[in-house]
């Protein structure tokens, strides 16, 4: 515990944070998007438990925010896939770039 | 330069969120790390599995992105990345290590229960609101098509 602070952890979940952004901007698949969307909320969880544990120990809100996000993140997971489903069943295809009816 | 199977994409997914459970269970948040594990592992990555099981053809391949996207993605990607990392380097942060931080699932649950200034009642009620909304919403979605063909 004394030789990993809080800076290397501060790393690792902005390393995380990228590689959601990266996955993101470069994938077209909806599904995968999803998934990137998932690492992203996930490196913020590790930075709210982080702060929370190291900084400001004695009260728990970091704690509570990472169970929110949890739960919001279930309930987005949710409804994201129903409507994948939705528009596969209708195009076929769950491509962005297939998808474009509600561009404009 | 990432995989171009879906399904070895959710499984890498799979792992990955094992990892930040065990990240959370080295920093002692044991409850998180359950919560994690539970609502992770065991739901959202098993409702992406079974989605792509839905509208993936098995063993077809994704089509890799284009060589101009991928490099724009990976200077953006590069460019924030330094920029964050190099943020919290420079930055030095008062680390208070004389508490030790009470996260047992009986403090927790007392406070997410308590209505006073500490607690934290009011979001735990948004969050039920929002939860039920979305199940019902995700329940609506997905029955839309087959009342229309019937």
């Amino acid at each position: 515990m004394s030789q990993i602070t809080i800076t290397h952890i501060l790393f690792l979940s902005t390393a995380l944070f990228f590689i959601g952004v990266y996955g993101l901007l470069t994938r077209r698949n909806m599904i995968t998007m999803l998934m990137a969307v998932e690492l992203i909320l996930n490196s913020v969880n590790i930075n709210f438990v982080a702060f929370n544990k190291y900084l400001y120990p004695d009260n728990l809100n970091g704690l509570f925010f990472t169970i929110f996000i949890i739960a919001i993140a279930a309930a987005e997971a949710a409804v994201a896939i129903a409507i994948i489903i939705n528009i596969y069943r209708n195009h076929r295809s769950i491509d962005v770039e297939d998808n474009e009816e509600m561009k404009f | 330069m990432t995989t171009t199977k879906i399904f070895r994409a959710a499984i890498f997914l799979l792992f990955t969120l094992i990892g930040v459970a065990g990240l959370y269970f080295w920093l002692q948040v044991e409850f998180v790390a359950a919560v994690q594990i539970i609502v992770y592992v065991g739901g959202i990555v098993v409702l992406i599995i079974f989605s792509i099981f839905l509208t993936q053809q098995s063993g077809v391949e994704m089509e890799k992105p284009s060589f101009q996207r991928t490099i724009f993605s990976a200077i953006a990607v590069l460019c924030g990345a330094g920029l964050t990392g190099l943020l919290i380097y420079q930055h030095q942060f008062a680390v208070n290590s004389g508490n030790t931080m009470d996260d047992s699932p009986q403090n927790i649950g007392t406070k997410m229960l308590d209505y006073q200034d500490v607690g934290f009642a009011l979001p735990f009620e948004v969050i039920s609101i929002l939860l039920l909304a979305a199940m019902i919403g995700a329940i609506v979605i997905a029955l839309k098509s087959n009342a229309e063909e019937s």
